[in-house]
């Protein structure tokens, strides 16, 4: 049994006509430990759900199961305990502006009535985990985006929670930052052993550190499981438009264009295991004595491996297809073919 | 120009529409805070969502406000003489200001307090804190700019009103600058007096001006 489990959740907002089904029957369980990502495009409903875990949002129907305790059987004050243990942050990050940074990462503690040399103490630990140390005295609106979610996340740690919940608390950074407080939550979940939930739309984020991942669409659970599998053959119309199709719609779009003109066989590739150092696609060209249109590349250097996504667009022979095909199967490339309305 | 006692008089009218408006704004506060706080938790959407208990709130305030001081001051006087003994002079008017100022304080709290970001609260509540811990540490905190400018506001307003104190013999500068400057003709006198409560007005606001420019964290 996980850490958290969602078991059949759903959410309804208003009555009648105006009614909103954010959440519909949505089951998953997250394993103590883990890194867990939920994407979904903006309102899919995953802000929601992510909500109902510590019961800022009451679940209309389902079971939330959090370290064993079923939230809906806790009264009022039990369930403020139990949010105490789950820690969370912000795309806003959600500081208060009129206290300083040390007085921020004491206010959980302050909350239960924790004595303040104590507190003090704790919060400057925190402060050096998160490496902020010096801007003890600060307030928040002297920091830049990247060090108010450091002071975010040193606040939710500071009473010892065994769940950090982030929803969307990259999206408001540029991709250096994002890059940083990745690494930090990562840092985080080695070291402190705490279980992580990501909420994002970003799947970057996702492929960054997450291990398993949800897809939600239209308040539905569309696929999910581990993120190199799921990142590899995305078997849900969602998962496909989110992975092949970007993060981003606009590039999504973009893209349709794109792939409309050229109307030739496409084929995606998923760099999992080659060498970054090894060039594939040049080497293919070379070998074969044929171009290949590439309409999409997505790929970075992980530890001497390429990781990543590429779309080619294939000339238009059929034998020469196949060549490049069964070439880039050879060098342990997963290659599936796309049509244009995967976009 | 003016005789030792007009002088003296005038002084001690000061004295008076300060007490007056301090006391009052003090009362004022102690009625309107909670009172604003009421509002902003029990509305739609609050931390404390009750419906009935908002429509109470609600209706009481615009019912008061909207209840001219001068007659409230007049309605007032056999409560006033029942609570205060008195229903003529300084400490009889602060009653009825308290009064009349209360509804118009929990209004201002209320708009100050629903200015603080949502997400902040939702922070909060996220961390455990019960709704009286978000009230006590988190609105009235983050809130407090734009709660100290609200009761600059709040004071110089009472401070209009005690000058209408003058008519039921309330003491204070307007009671002179009536006085003396309607019913009897000395203009000098009243231009005086006028000219004190912008001084008063001028001061309360640099106050609460520097408070704020002193306590606000967000720059």
């Amino acid at each position: 049994m996980g850490i958290v489990e969602l078991q059949h959740l759903s959410k309804t907002f208003g009555t009648g006509d105006g009614q909103v089904h954010a959440l519909k029957d949505v089951s998953l369980s997250v394993d103590e430990g883990d890194i867990y990502g939920i994407i979904g495009m903006s309102g899919a409903g995953k802000s929601t759900l992510v909500r109902c875990i510590n019961f800022l949002e009451v679940p209309t129907e389902g079971e939330v199961v959090v370290e064993g305790r079923n939230m809906k059987e806790l009264n009022e004050r039990e369930i403020r305990e139990e949010r105490a243990r789950i820690g969370m942050i912000f795309q806003n990050f959600n500081l208060l502006m009129q206290k300083s940074v040390l007085d921020n990462v004491c206010f959980p503690l302050t909350l239960h009535h924790e004595k303040k040399e104590d507190a003090q103490k704790r919060a400057q630990e925190l402060l050096a985990l998160v490496e902020l140390t010096d801007k003890a005295q600060s307030y928040p609106a002297q920091l830049s985006g990247g060090q108010r979610q450091r002071v975010a996340i040193a606040r939710a740690l500071a009473s010892n929670p065994k769940i950090l919940l982030c929803d969307e608390a990259t999206s408001a950074l540029d991709p250096q930052t994002t890059k940083s407080i990745l690494a930090l939550l990562k840092r985080i979940n080695e070291e402190l052993g705490i279980t992580i939930i990501i909420i994002t739309h970003q799947m970057s984020v996702v492929r960054e550190i997450c291990r398993h991942v949800a897809i939600i669409e239209n308040g539905s659970l569309a696929e999910k499981g581990d993120v190199e599998e799921i990142f590899t053959h995305p078997k849900s119309r969602a998962g496909q438009k989110l992975i092949i199709g970007g993060s981003d719609p606009e590039n999504a779009s973009a893209m349709r264009t794109v792939t409309e003109l050229l109307e030739s066989r496409k084929i995606r590739i998923v760099f999992s295991e080659n060498s970054s150092y090894e060039p594939v696609i040049a080497n293919m060209v070379l070998t074969i004595g044929q171009p290949v249109n590439i309409l999409r590349a997505d790929t970075k250097n992980v530890g001497g491996t390429a990781k990543g996504e590429m779309i080619l667009g294939l000339p238009g022979e059929e034998e020469v297809q196949e060549k490049i095909i069964s070439y880039l199967k050879d060098h342990n490339l997963s290659v599936e073919e796309v049509s244009g309305d995967v976009f | 120009m003016f005789s030792d006692p007009i002088v003296a008089m005038i002084i001690r009218g000061i004295g008076e529409t300060l007490l007056m408006t301090l006391a009052s704004t003090f009362f004022g506060y102690v009625i309107g805070l909670p009172w604003g706080v009421g509002l902003t938790i029990t509305k739609k959407g609050g931390l404390a969502e009750n419906p009935l208990a908002y429509r109470i709130l609600d209706v009481l305030s615009n019912l008061m406000r909207s209840i001219p001081f001068l007659i409230l001051l007049i309605l007032l006087i056999p409560v006033t003489r029942f609570i205060v003994g008195t229903s003529v002079g300084t400490k009889a008017t602060i009653l009825p200001l308290t009064v009349s100022a209360a509804p118009m304080i929990a209004r201002m709290v209320q708009s100050s307090l629903e200015e603080v970001d949502s997400g902040v609260i939702e922070a909060a509540r996220a961390m455990g804190a019960s709704t009286s811990q978000i009230v006590f540490h988190v609105l009235l905190v983050e809130g407090r700019i734009s709660l100290i400018s609200g009761a600059t506001i709040s004071t110089t307003t009472v401070l209009g009103y005690s000058a209408m104190a003058g008519i039921v013999g309330g003491g204070g500068l307007g009671d002179i600058a009536i006085r003396y400057g309607y019913y009897r003709y000395e203009a000098g006198i009243m231009v005086i007096t006028v000219i004190l409560l912008v001084v008063l007005v001028q001061v309360f606001q640099l106050i609460g001006n520097r408070l704020v420019n002193k306590l606000d964290r967000r720059r």
